[in-house]
């Protein structure tokens, strides 16, 4: 089993008197696609921010392909190869596709015309095609701003973009929330696609059966700590509910296994089922 | 990866052509000015389509355009500058000033262009960091900048120096006047620079959606702070050609440089909202309201109408805007 590529220790975080993390755990290994879960409240998005640099943590570490690292900014979670799809998406409604591609990353002309800052439209142009058709996502025009684009398709350029710029991991925060059945099937394509491509995935869902469709692995997020991880294949939709609404707990999981890197190879990690 | 399709292709073409529709607004407002010009024309041949009129419609919308362009990126970035009629005047008594104390001319355009430039930084500052409403910001620094003025003159309009107003002021190339020409050329740069570069994108990106600009990594504060800088800076070169060619510095005769100027920038198709617009359109919209103006007085149609139109076309611009933003949310 290889070592992990992203791994957080004991990541604790408080807004005023709200505890939303209390020492969470979480481990992603190279290549995989891990859903992290969670209720409402459990954590998922303050892990997300602290993972990919928006926010600090009060304590705890977090460790890149062995080295520790501290993002102060997501410039630096992103200079370590790690970026963002957010639930928004970020996207500049009336500018092109190819403009929110390269939004602060900007390609500019070569000589004397790229010193004065003049872009070289053609050439993100065609980098942005190329990266869209790699991953299947279709754009019936380079030149219309996003804002006419449906949502799959705006899904599929933050999707690409993303993927384009990380080189090690792309967290997701709920991108199929807002689609339907149809779009939703091709933004899980995109996202094996990424797999596919070397780079791992954190998928935050809320919807089991996107979860159970797409993911190696699920980590569960009960109440700002981890309490319980799954092999996708072997877990029942049953299982991951009851992990999450902590009907099966597995209270200090972490602690008893002594082990927050990766975890055997067995079907489900219940260390202390009740 | 089987993602072929993206939905029923009556949605898709019906999208597609709302897209054009927006591409087409600057379209539409040139066709009001040619039928405008067209209809002039026609009515007054003899007078209103005169190379002395129509250089005279030039000249009086020149130095407005430089004000209306850089109230364009503001307006881009989905902020305001109402500051810069007292800007524009404050850097003219500041030049005016300059110059008696120096006796050179480039130390008063110096003086103005500077000057303008350090309200415009100060509006910025105020907007970017101190997270005010750009509305309250430069409504605030209109009247810092007015009253300033007028504390610096004691309230009486002060003379251009004499060098300045028949130099400058009355200088021509190719029979168009210079300040004409000053005033076209820093238009057109920057109205490349805003299609073009780096810094004209990152001014869409930051109106369209300062929050997705930020997690981009643009510099979302400083980006802000430099384009209320040019907005302050060509109100300062503003100040300085209003001087050299009314010859006055012109204390309270600019009080609603402001609204013409966001009026010209609404008229030409930019969104009062943020992320959309060319300078191209303000141009167009700089000269409706002028054109309008010239025209009326030329039918001996009683000036106060133009304000009333204007004031319609105004409404009516903000409206179509409103409606295409609703359908693109829905």
């Amino acid at each position: 089993m290889s070592a992990p590529l992203l791994e957080a220790r004991g990541i604790v975080k408080s807004y005023g008197h709200v505890e939303a993390l209390r020492g969470t755990d979480f481990t992603l290994l190279p290549g995989e696609v891990v859903a992290l879960i969670g209720d409402n409240g459990a954590g998922k998005s303050t892990l997300v921010k602290i993972l990919s640099g928006s926010e600090r943590p009060d304590t705890g570490e977090i460790v890149v392909d062995g080295q520790r690292v501290e993002f102060g900014s997501v410039e630096e979670a992103r200079a370590a190869g790690i970026e963002t799809v957010y639930q928004d998406l970020a996207l500049c409604a009336d500018l092109s596709p190819a403009a929110n591609f390269f939004l602060g990353r900007e390609l500019l002309k070569a000589g004397l015309l790229g010193r004065l800052g003049v872009l070289d439209n053609a050439a993100m142009r065609a980098r942005t095609q190329e990266a869209c058709e790699r991953l299947g996502v279709r754009l019936k025009s380079q030149a219309a701003p996003v804002s006419t684009l449906s949502g799959g398709q705006r899904q599929g350029v933050a999707v690409a973009r993303a993927v384009t710029w990380a080189r090690r991991v792309v967290f997701m925060d709920e991108p199929t929330a807002a689609l339907g059945v149809v779009q939703t099937r091709r933004v899980l394509d995109l996202i094996r696609g990424v797999r596919d491509s070397g780079v791992a995935v954190v998928l935050i869902s809320h919807n089991m059966q996107d979860v159970k469709a797409v993911s190696d692995r699920v980590e569960v997020l009960r109440l700002g700590r981890r309490v319980a991880r799954f092999e996708t294949a072997r877990v029942s939709m049953e299982d991951l509910v009851g992990a999450m609404t902590g009907a099966v707990e597995q209270a200090g999981e972490v602690e008893q296994t002594g082990a927050a890197g990766t975890g055997p190879a067995g079907a489900v990690e219940q260390e202390s089922p009740q | 990866m089987s993602t072929t399709r993206s939905g029923p292709p009556p949605v898709r073409e019906r999208r597609l052509g709302r897209a054009r529709l927006r591409d087409l607004q600057v379209v539409w407002i040139a066709a009001v000015l040619v039928v405008l010009l067209v209809v002039f024309s026609a009515l007054r041949p003899t007078s209103f389509a005169t190379s002395f009129n129509l250089l005279n419609l030039v000249s009086d919308a020149a130095i407005l355009l430089l004000l209306a362009t850089g109230m364009t990126y503001v307006i881009i970035t989905a902020g305001i500058d109402l500051s810069v009629g007292g800007v524009l005047v404050f850097s003219a008594v500041t030049a005016t000033k300059a110059v008696d104390v120096t006796g050179s001319l480039l130390a008063g355009a110096a003086t103005a262009v500077l000057t303008g430039l350090a309200w415009g930084l100060l509006n910025g500052v105020l907007v970017a960091k101190g997270r005010i409403p750009a509305l309250i910001v430069t409504l605030g620094t209109l009247g810092m900048s007015l009253g300033g003025a007028l504390l610096l003159t004691g309230g009486v309009d002060l003379r251009a120096p004499g060098d300045l107003n028949l130099g400058l002021g009355l200088a021509r190339w190719l029979g168009v006047p210079l300040i004409v020409w000053i005033c076209a050329a820093i238009t057109a740069v920057l109205g490349v620079a805003l299609a073009r570069t780096r810094f004209g994108r990152h001014t869409y990106a930051i109106g369209s959606n300062a929050e997705a600009a930020r997690r981009g990594g643009v510099a979302v504060n400083r980006h802000l702070i430099r384009v209320y800088g040019l907005a302050g800076l060509l109100a300062g070169v503003a100040g300085y050609l209003s001087l050299a060619k009314y010859g006055i510095t012109g204390v309270s005769a600019h009080s609603t440089d402001n609204l013409q100027a966001i009026a010209a920038v609404v008229i030409g198709g930019t969104s009062l909202f943020g992320g959309v617009g060319t300078v191209l359109g303000t141009v167009i919209g700089v000269f409706i309201p002028v054109v309008l103006q010239n025209g009326f007085q030329i039918l001996g149609v009683r000036p106060f109408w133009q304000q009333v139109v204007v004031g319609a076309v105004l409404v009516a611009a903000v409206y179509v805007d409103q409606r295409q933003r609703a359908r693109r949310d829905q």
